[in-house]
């Protein structure tokens, strides 16, 4: 475990909050979009969770991931710093481990952030009525699902980060896979029958997404650990 | 530890039909620095790699501090320090938070990293910068840092490859008096893999020659230039000809002549005279202005290894 703190430490001070005030630039902007913007837009309504804040907090961060993640090794490879970190006791589990999380707290931190703020401006601007707060149930359902898909898009752009030789050809494949991803999930959506969506209720349906998407993360990890080969990746 | 610190066995490492390291058997006492001299490509940084146990030997097999490369590697790499082909520093980090990163890998506590950063970037001349991000330093500058990151956990052991290549002779004499001052103060013993043979010659006890992946041959530099290269003198003047080789080559002691513009040189079997040569070459009409004797340089050995190694 504190193997996982140093790679999550070592990734804040590289990668995240490198370039001073500059590095600021980036959660400031989603932040003031997501959770000043959008709420002082939609006031009142933006505390019922509508569709457009629940999908806004499941993609945020997942965007904010994939443009850090594919950059994990074969950025390190880039800068000639990978080889170093293969040679010293760092543990595979923890070096991949520690980049996933690192990055998925980023973000993930950031859309709490960004809801956290969007409420308190809401309530503060309101001049009647008792304090607000999301509904708990979708409020809860967000925030597990925004975790479930992050961590999909930082195992999925480790894994592409592991087989390229460079970050920016780690990005164009993810992005790509991205849209793939998000065009084949539409079309699996479409073919399945109307009645099997009518049969189930919004839990219940929320429950298999989550189920789906959860295998999906093991699956994509399980890979990202076994590719992780110190041999293959000094040779490359 | 008792014994050698590394022992290669026939250890081979090939690529297809690359043979990168071939039938490589060495041992390395401990406490020295141990140069690993080749051309490049040879096959050291492989031969590295190997002992790392960040590559499987294709055949044979070889221990690092008592610990198999295959089956304890992860034992090796916490008790080892290494500079490997490039510094390996994070540019947009500090210089102290880039050793502090590597204490935390190490499980140093938290008091023990200050101090031991400090202690080596003040010994290093480079307390004062320690807050500047790496990617601002001169590359001399950030390769002292990547040998105190090596030392940082006292490592027993060290890896060095090439720590000086690419750098201008005033930067690599600096940064050689740093490493031999650091290395003697921390009484580590250094595998240093390098082309420079002046370098050798100044830090290392014992040298390894390695050629297409296979070891030529191993000793002290001293004992290197005997077996190999044997006396030698170097007469500087005028009116060298092919007589006055060809004169001197007739000659027993004498085991090899070769003309330079004015310099000839001359290699002796034992500690021959050398005043009647001098007379045989003053009467084949040859004008001496000065006369030198010592002994062959590494280089000569080097280079007389891989001519041997040719033919």
């Amino acid at each position: 475990m504190s193997d996982i703190w140093t790679m999550m430490w070592k990734e804040s001070k590289d990668l995240l909050f490198q370039g001073g005030w500059r590095s600021l630039i980036r959660p400031l902007f989603v932040i003031g979009i997501m959770g000043i913007y959008l709420p002082l837009q939609l006031g009142p309504q933006w505390v019922d969770l509508t569709p457009l804040g629940m999908l806004l907090l499941l993609w945020i961060p997942f965007f904010v991931i994939i443009s850090f993640i594919g950059d994990a090794i074969a950025g390190e490879r880039e800068r000639h710093t990978l080889e170093t970190l293969l040679a010293s006791r760092m543990p595979d589990r923890a070096i991949l481990l520690g980049k996933i999380v690192a990055t998925v707290v980023y973000a993930w931190g950031m859309g709490i952030l960004s809801l956290l703020l969007g409420l308190i401006l809401v309530d503060l601007l309101r001049t009647q009525g008792n304090w607000m707060f999301y509904p708990l149930d979708l409020f809860v359902d967000a925030l597990v699902l925004s975790l479930l898909v992050g961590v999909l898009g930082a195992s999925a752009g480790v894994l592409i980060s592991l087989r390229v030789s460079t970050a920016r050809q780690a990005q164009q494949i993810l992005s790509v896979s991205t849209i793939v991803f998000v065009f084949g999930v539409t079309f699996v959506l479409r073919a399945v029958p109307a009645n099997v969506f009518s049969s189930l209720n919004y839990s219940q349906f929320l429950l298999i997404v989550m189920a789906v998407i959860a295998v999906l993360d093991g699956i994509l990890l399980g890979l990202s650990l076994v590719s992780f080969q110190r041999s293959r990746l000094i040779l490359s | 530890m008792a014994g050698p610190i590394i022992r290669t066995e026939h250890l081979s490492r090939f690529f297809s039909t690359v043979k990168a390291v071939d039938d490589l058997s060495l041992e390395v006492p401990a406490g020295i620095v141990f140069g690993f001299l080749g051309p490049n490509g040879a096959g050291k940084t492989t031969t590295i790699h190997l002992l790392l146990g960040l590559l499987e030997p294709t055949q044979g097999q070889a221990s690092v501090l008592g610990f198999d490369t295959r089956t304890q590697a992860d034992e090796i790499r916490t008790r080892i320090g290494a500079l490997l082909e490039f510094a390996g520093l994070y540019e947009r980090m500090s210089a102290e938070d880039n050793l502090d990163l590597y204490g935390r890998i190490s499980h140093m506590p938290a008091a023990e990293r200050r101090a031991r950063i400090k202690e080596l970037l003040t010994h290093l001349d480079l307390w004062d910068r320690r807050k500047d991000p790496v990617g601002k330093w001169s590359r001399g500058m950030k390769q002292k840092l990547a040998v105190a990151r090596a030392l940082l956990h006292h490592p027993p052991l060290i890896f060095l490859d090439e720590p000086t290549a690419g750098f201008d002779p005033v930067a690599a004499a600096t940064l050689r008096t740093d490493l031999a001052s650091l290395v003697a103060r921390e009484g580590v013993t250094v595998f240093l893999t390098t082309h420079n043979l002046t370098e050798a010659e100044k830090l290392c006890a014992q040298v390894g020659v390695i050629r297409q992946g296979k070891l030529l041959t191993v000793g002290n530099p001293d004992e290197l230039r005997v077996r190999t290269g044997g006396p030698q003198a170097e007469i500087v003047g005028d009116g060298f000809n092919d007589q006055t080789l060809a004169l001197l080559r007739e000659r027993p002691e004498v085991a090899n002549v070769a003309l330079n513009n004015s310099h000839l040189t001359i290699e002796l079997r034992g500690e021959s005279k050398i005043g009647p040569l001098i007379s045989l070459i003053v009467k084949s009409g040859g004008e001496v202005e000065e006369v030198r004797r010592g002994k062959a340089s590494l280089e000569d050995v080097f280079l007389t290894l891989m001519e041997e190694e040719n033919t």
